[in-house]
């Protein structure tokens, strides 16, 4: 039963409450979040303005079907752990789904309020009771069934991996989780930089896993430490899981690319996020020293977002995105680049390197870049960017961060042989079980698709997770397995 | 965390440690790395497995002294502990019987050669072990190359052990000799490995070369080893170390490994004016962990 009381007509008079954020003056010289959440009072007016539809469009357009509807009612009445009980049946990772995850797209996106108004916050929203919860005072563990007796291994701390091994060990299975960096979390570690997600929060969730009885390893290669065969021959692994992500950084092969000063996104946020570069020297990995240099990032998606933005913060006198299409084309999430371009990021847009230069010493100089303008339509749907003849043009920078994009790492693929990939070295894994062309061995999340999101990596955990327990209780494993791609 | 079992200087400032690490022992190659992190502020370095024995799960690491991290690791003795250990990292090397293989190393690179040069031994390859120094007492591991060498020829800057000069001295005479080479390993600073490739090229033998680039991950997730070859741009940590000598850009080599030069001397002058301080921090690290995990292990022994 709803407890809102106002009439629809009534809801869709209250305006649409900010997200209180840091000044951008302040905030693009320090490390601290942005979005600062909603209050108490802000969070309850927004829920009043949700219509409570009958068939929610949000549901629908949330990768995994988060009950909206019912948590925001449960914000409404007062009951903000009751809220927070409500997400995390769909959802363990709330706090930082509610932080990244592009809601514009998915569940806002659907909102019936937005067709005339703006849609409900429903990102601010989960936002807020995650927080909430870890405020005052969590809703308990979930219920642990009792021990089956099955072990399950999977690879990669990532929302993938963290996801299924959440379902799993609630199903009473013992998981462990092996990771070859020394931190948990897969991107949300050392890709995402603190300034949009705080690490606090992603510890916190990995605790919450290690108290409901997560095995965590840390410093584990698949691949080169242990394999696959070994897990489940010597280990006595019964059921496999990889969720490696998708992090091989992409260059571009143009001249220049060795230079000193010039980085994949993966090393420069690594560097950062990982390795506290930004602290130096209290801590000791070095990265450039961004202060008082002009720096150039190139792509338009979110991973360009935070290394330019990361840039800033580091000191830089300028910070550049070199975008080869126009702004409404960037991938980028819009709150992303609108906080960019306030904390005084140049867009450049319609522009694309051909070459690094640099001085005697192997230092990067200046981008030298190319007009472009567009063209036709491509398979993406989007117009084609097209190189304008005779537009060249140098852009003086002391440090520049390639940021398209990443592929698969064929660690874990070479080393089984066995296990299908398809065309671009992705893990070839059924559509609807995820599991692959190995008995025993499931993939989920950007190891499959490619560079996707954080919930659509979590969403594949749970289907696989729902596919190791069919598989571990019935012991049967469908013949048709996947072919490659 | 990693226990050192064993810590004992070889040379002044080049230390040997036995630390134990099972899986690393029992899945190593020869050629291989790990990267070490030694406290909760550290950076990852990587560092060759010298050597290991599976059945103690233990590797051997021998590391020199230049900067922060390896001045630090240096200071720490058996019962002390390395926060963070991965491996093994990087392609082993191509052992294989090729007849005559000559190992070049300079410096330390004496170490990282050492377990390539065994394995090529005992593949039933012909070993001349090459070893250069700056001095007498910074000659390596002369013993163990004396038992599986065939020919052992050690080359000192200032002449105070073996001959007069560098090592490439010895490689030249054996080329112009005609001598029987059928590759050549070489392992020690860059401009060594270059001078090795130059002199090596004209004739074409086949000359391998262990490249010690920048690295952060060592699994082929940040780029930041990357090296250039004519073969167009490789990844040290997963497509390497090692590397045919004759496709190496060295010149690019040596100057990224320059980027931090700045930071490495601000870290290093730091180190050095409180050397007690950076060693507290790991042994604090260190026993964090320890507590973490008797915390968590009578957690779980309550449930
Ligand atoms: C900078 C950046 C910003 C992003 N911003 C957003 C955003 O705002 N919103 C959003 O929804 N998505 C965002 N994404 C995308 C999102 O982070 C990814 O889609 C998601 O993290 C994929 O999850 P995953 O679990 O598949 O893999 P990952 O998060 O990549 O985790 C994989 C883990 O596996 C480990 N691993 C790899 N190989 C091995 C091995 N052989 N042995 C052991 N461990 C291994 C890796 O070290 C890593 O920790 C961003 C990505 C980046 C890089
Ligand atoms: C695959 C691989 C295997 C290695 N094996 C060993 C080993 O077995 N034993 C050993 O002592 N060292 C080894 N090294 C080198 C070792 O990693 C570096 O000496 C170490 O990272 C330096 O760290 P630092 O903080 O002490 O010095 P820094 O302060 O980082 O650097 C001090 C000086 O050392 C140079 N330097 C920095 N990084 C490297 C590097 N990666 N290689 C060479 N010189 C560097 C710098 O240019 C600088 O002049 C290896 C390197 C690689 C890539
Ligand atoms: S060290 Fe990061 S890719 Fe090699």
């Amino acid at each position: 039963m709803s407890r809102n009381t106002l009439p629809p007509k009534e809801r869709t008079k209250i305006p649409r409450q900010a997200m209180p954020e840091q000044e951008a003056e302040l905030r693009r010289h320090n490390f601290a979040e942005v979005n600062q959440g909603l209050t108490v009072l802000g969070a309850t007016t927004e829920a009043l303005r949700c219509l409570e539809c009958a068939k929610p469009a949000c549901v629908a357009g949330c990768p995994v079907g988060v009950k909206i509807r019912d948590f925001v009612e449960l914000i409404s009445a007062g009951d903000y752990l009751g809220a927070a009980s409500k997400i995390r049946e769909d959802n363990v990772l709330p706090a930082i789904t509610g932080r990244v995850c592009p809601q514009e797209t998915q569940c806002e996106g659907c909102c019936i309020l937005g067709k005339k108004f703006e849609p409900l916050g429903v990102g601010y929203l989960e936002r807020f009771v995650a927080d909430y919860e870890r405020e005052h005072g969590m809703v308990g563990l979930p219920e642990i069934a009792p021990p089956t007796g099955k072990r399950v291994a999977i690879i990669g701390s990532g929302p993938a991996g963290l996801s299924a091994a959440g379902d799993l060990v609630r199903w009473g299975h013992a998981v462990t989780v092996f990771e070859a960096l020394h931190e948990i979390g897969g991107v949300l570690m050392y890709g995402i930089p603190e300034f949009r997600l705080p690490k606090e929060i992603v510890r916190q969730e990995v605790n919450t896993l290690g108290q409901m009885g997560v095995e965590f390893q840390t410093n584990v290669v698949v691949g080169k430490t242990v394999t696959i065969d070994e897990l489940m021959t010597e280990d006595g692994y019964d059921a496999v899981l990889v969720a490696t992500g998708a992090g091989l950084p992409k260059f571009m092969d143009l001249p220049g690319e060795h230079l000193s000063g010039v980085y994949s996104a993966n090393e420069f946020l690594t560097r950062v996020n990982l390795m506290h570069a930004n602290d130096f020297p209290n801590f000791d990995e070095p990265v450039f020293d961004c202060r008082g240099q002009d720096i150039a990032v190139i792509g338009g998606g979110n991973t360009a977002m935070d290394a330019v933005r990361t840039a800033a913060r580091l000191g830089a006198r300028t910070s550049t995105l070199i975008y080869r299409r126009t702004e409404a084309e960037m991938p980028a999430r819009v709150e992303e680049v609108r906080h960019a371009k306030q904390e005084g990021i140049d867009l450049l847009t319609l522009a694309n390197p051909v070459a690094f230069l640099g001085d005697d010493e192997g230092r990067l100089t200046a981008v030298r870049c190319i007009r472009m303008e567009l063209g036709e339509p491509d398979d993406s749907g989007r117009r084609s960017p097209v190189p304008i003849a005779g537009s060249e043009f140098e852009l003086p920078v002391a440090m520049a961060v390639v940021a398209l994009g990443t592929g698969a790492n064929p660690l874990v693929q070479s080393s089984t042989p066995d296990m299908a990939t398809n065309r671009k070295g992705y893990i070839a894994a059924d559509p609807e079980t995820l599991r692959t062309s190995k008995p025993g061995v499931f993939a989920a999340g950007d190891i499959v698709t490619g560079g996707a999101t954080v919930i659509l990596a979590m969403a594949a955990g749970r289907t696989a997770a729902a596919s190791i327990r069919a598989y571990l209780d019935t012991g049967r494993w469908n013949e048709e397995s996947p072919s490659p791609a | 965390m990693f226990p050192i079992l064993e810590a004992e200087f070889l040379a002044p400032e080049i230390k040997r440690f036995v630390i134990e690490a099972p899986r690393v022992a029992r899945k190593r190659k020869a050629g291989q790395f790990v990267i070490v992190r030694l406290h909760e502020r550290g950076e990852r370095i990587p560092l060759t497995i010298a050597d290991g024995d599976a059945d103690r799960g233990t590797i051997t690491l021998i590391v020199q002294g230049v900067g922060k991290t390896t001045r630090l690791m240096n200071l720490l003795e058996a019962g002390d502990s390395v926060l963070d250990l991965v491996g093994p990292l990087g392609e082993p090397s191509d052992v294989r019987t090729y007849g005559t293989v000559v190992v070049i190393g300079g410096g330390v690179g004496t170490a990282i050669a050492w377990p390539t040069a065994r394995a090529m031994k005992e593949a039933g390859n012909r070993v001349v072990a090459i070893v250069g120094a700056r001095t007498k007492e910074l000659v390596l591991l002369e013993p163990e190359l004396q038992a599986i060498a065939d020919e052992l020829e050690i080359v000192t800057d200032d002449g105070s052990y073996g001959r007069k000069g560098v090592v490439v001295d010895p490689l030249c005479e054996r080329i112009m000799r005609g001598s029987r080479i059928d590759l050549v390993l070489a392992i020690g600073p860059v401009r060594m490995m270059q001078a090795v490739a130059e002199m090596t090229r004209p004739s074409g033998i086949r000359t391998i070369v262990s490249l010690n680039s920048l690295m952060v991950d060592g699994t082929g997730m940040c780029g930041g080893c990357r090296v250039a070859t004519k073969d167009g741009t490789r990844f040290a940590c997963v497509d390497g170390p090692e590397f045919d000598a004759h496709i190496v850009d060295f010149d690019v080599l040596a100057r990224r490994n320059r980027t931090y030069s700045a930071c490495e001397a601000q870290s290093l002058k730091a180190f050095q004016a409180n050397p007690k301080a950076a060693l507290d921090a790991v042994r604090h690290s260190c026993r964090l962990d320890q507590s973490h995990r008797d915390e968590s292990m009578a957690e779980v022994a309550s449930r």
